[in-house]
């Protein structure tokens, strides 16, 4: 296989306007992989697919990656004009002052896929693709016109992690129900204090048993407890 | 399927099952199976819409035993998720083991000793000689042979489950793989033990084989039934059995070389037919394969330690980075990919499960075929729950 700086020329030489960054791993896997920009993700991948020597015709794993807002404490070396005494006459002295800022550093969803290629028998290569934000900019170009095994995993990622995958012919939460309203594998995700609670469409059920029980009951209707 | 014709067509690109044009006479029925069908393997659920008896549209619903197996991982350190992985799949905890093992050791490189290899290469193959025996038994209980066929894979299965318990403690949840190399060491009297078994296991796959493979029922509803062709497989992400069961020649003990797979002689059945025979077959063909490699393996197992000496269990904090690592496991790819941020626990754990990405293609099959052909294709998927919903 070739290397992934090989794999990353060979993309920005035949799709023009993408946009290709390399994202080392340090760690002895060496699994390196390739940061697409979502508006050529779609046409990036179609390459790597239909090319004959990449081939990269299967689409193994596809997974999701919380990132959350990150608050990065910094010392920031600050030179200041201070008011000073100097031989009893006040005087304006620069001074170089070590301050500690913070800043934080927004965060993103990211949807990461493992390619190999089952008629080259080579792989994997990772490819990820990141979103603008953690809130409302969480779409992202959906490749399960590429890869029909994204199907699954897209609707998985979108049900545990909330990106909204953009051309996904079905996309439903697919482990949680459909009333659910978060994203559980979220890092920021509070558990509910009450796991037994659960709206129900029995719930009226039980709220009009509630009301006919206090009502005066007449005859034919037994006398609960 | 014989008397009614179905108009398919695919439509552009592989995202889309293709669309069945219905008869247009009498109305169409929604059907609501499981979860709590008996042939739907555990809590599985799918909605049909059905044209007379022909199925126009299959929903698939998951989720009923979803406990986001994923997110306790990340909460705990790497070694305390290791009981955890027996319950994915737990008709086969070892190879689960040994995946999640696989992973870890990519993560921070680690090497695993040569009799540890050895050990779990048998562990392996036993447990992928079990799966495929009760999964037959399972697919043929589906048309009906209640119980007989997976009686006799459940009285071999026993045997091999012995076998853990004596290793390993326990029949079903071992718990036995460690990042390195295994738990307990065996001992001679196991070996001896397996020798034993896997002599006779070769008896009961003929004798499988001639209980099933001609039987007339078992050929009328399985043969054409399910048709999977290999372009569509491999688009979809289908692995293991099923993928080989289409043709396509892909395995990954042969494609990775992972542990000392390349040590041994073994061929890969591959169908021809692409459908739910092929998969019965294929599946009985590696039990056969299952036992070449047992009987290379078991032959002499090098001595030394089971476990690098370097790997560490407490306090192991990997540096950061990520690492993919994959396994042929008795249904399919199952890999694991972890993220490291240097501390004890994983920033991300992700199981990548054979079973639930499988049934990607449940609806491509089971369009334009009866309802009775339906519970025959889910059989011959081969999935457990476990690992579906996780």
């Amino acid at each position: 296989m070739k290397t992934v700086e090989e794999i990353k020329a060979a993309i920005e030489a035949a799709v023009p306007g993408a946009v290709v960054t390399f994202v080392p791993n340090p760690s002895p896997s060496a699994q390196h992989s390739l940061r697409l920009e979502p508006s050529s993700a779609v046409r990036v991948a179609e390459f790597l697919r239909d090319d004959p020597d990449l081939a990269f015709d299967y689409l193994s794993n596809a997974t999701g990656v919380d990132w959350p807002d990150k608050e990065i404490a910094e010392k920031v070396k600050v030179t200041r004009e201070v008011k000073k005494a100097v031989d009893g006459v006040e005087q304006t002295v620069e001074e170089t002052v070590e301050e500690t800022r913070k800043r934080v550093e927004p965060g993103c969803l990211e949807a990461v896929y493992h390619l190999y290629s089952v008629s080259k028998k080579h792989g994997p290569l990772v490819i990820r693709m990141k979103t603008a934000n953690r809130t409302d900019q969480v779409e992202l170009p959906s490749l399960t016109t590429v890869w029909r095994s994204a199907e699954f995993q897209e609707r998985e990622i979108f049900d545990l992690y909330g990106i909204a995958f953009k051309g996904h012919r079905d996309l439903r939460r697919l482990l949680m129900w459909d009333g659910f309203k978060d994203h559980p594998m979220r890092r920021d995700y509070v558990e509910p204090d009450d796991f037994e609670y659960e709206p129900t469409a029995h719930d009226a059920v039980l709220k009009r048993a509630q009301e006919h029980k206090n009502r005066d009951q007449g005859a034919g209707i037994r006398e609960q407890g | 399927m014989s008397g009614v014709e179905t108009k398919t067509e695919r439509t552009a690109g592989w995202n889309r099952p293709p669309v069945i044009v219905p008869t247009g006479e009498g109305e169409l029925l929604e059907l609501s199976m499981g979860p709590h069908h008996p042939s739907t393997h555990g809590v599985f659920r799918m909605d049909l819409t059905l044209d007379g008896e022909r199925v126009v549209r299959l929903r698939p619903y998951f989720g009923y035993l979803h406990r986001n197996h994923e997110k306790l991982a990340e909460g705990q350190t790497y070694l305390a998720s290791m009981p955890y992985t027996d319950r994915l799949d737990y008709i086969c905890p070892l190879t689960n083991n040994w995946a999640y093992a696989l992973a870890v050791e990519k993560l921070e490189g680690i090497a695993v000793p040569e009799r540890a290899e050895y050990i779990r290469v048998i562990l392996g193959e036993l447990t992928r000689f079990q799966n495929h025996a009760s999964s037959i038994g399972f697919l043929v209980q589906e048309m009906g042979a209640s119980g007989t066929p997976l009686m006799y894979a459940f009285r071999e299965r026993e045997k091999i489950l012995d076998l853990f318990e004596e290793l390993t403690g326990a029949r079903m949840m071992c718990n036995y793989m460690r990042f390195g190399g295994c738990r307990v060491d065996i001992t001679e009297s196991w070996l001896e033990k397996t020798r034993k078994v896997v002599a006779g296991l070769p008896g009961f796959v003929d004798e499988y084989e001639a209980l099933l493979a001609s039987n007339e029922i078992l050929m009328a509803r399985c043969q054409g039934i399910g048709v999977l062709s290999p372009e569509l497989a491999v688009n979809a992400g289908v692995t293991g059995p099923m993928l080989r069961a289409s043709g396509i020649n892909y395995d990954i003990r042969k494609v990775d070389h992972y542990g000392i797979y390349d040590r041994f002689q073994f061929r890969v059945p591959l169908g021809e037919h692409w459908d739910v025979y092929d998969r019965y077959m294929v599946r009985m063909l590696e039990m056969r394969e299952s036992l070449r490699i047992l009987e290379q393996a078991l032959k002499e197992v090098p001595g030394g330690p089971i476990i690098d000496p370097k790997a560490k269990l407490r306090g192991f904090r990997p540096k950061p980075g990520e690492a993919y690592g994959r396994i042929e496991a008795p249904k399919g790819e199952l890999g694991f990919y972890l993220i490291s941020d240097g501390s004890p626990n994983p920033y991300r754990y992700r199981v990548r499960p054979p079973s639930l990405i499988n049934l990607t293609i449940l609806e491509d099959m089971c369009l334009g075929l009866n309802v009775a052909d339906v519970l025959v294709i889910f059989g011959s998927v081969d999935i457990v729950l476990g690992e579906v919903d996780r």
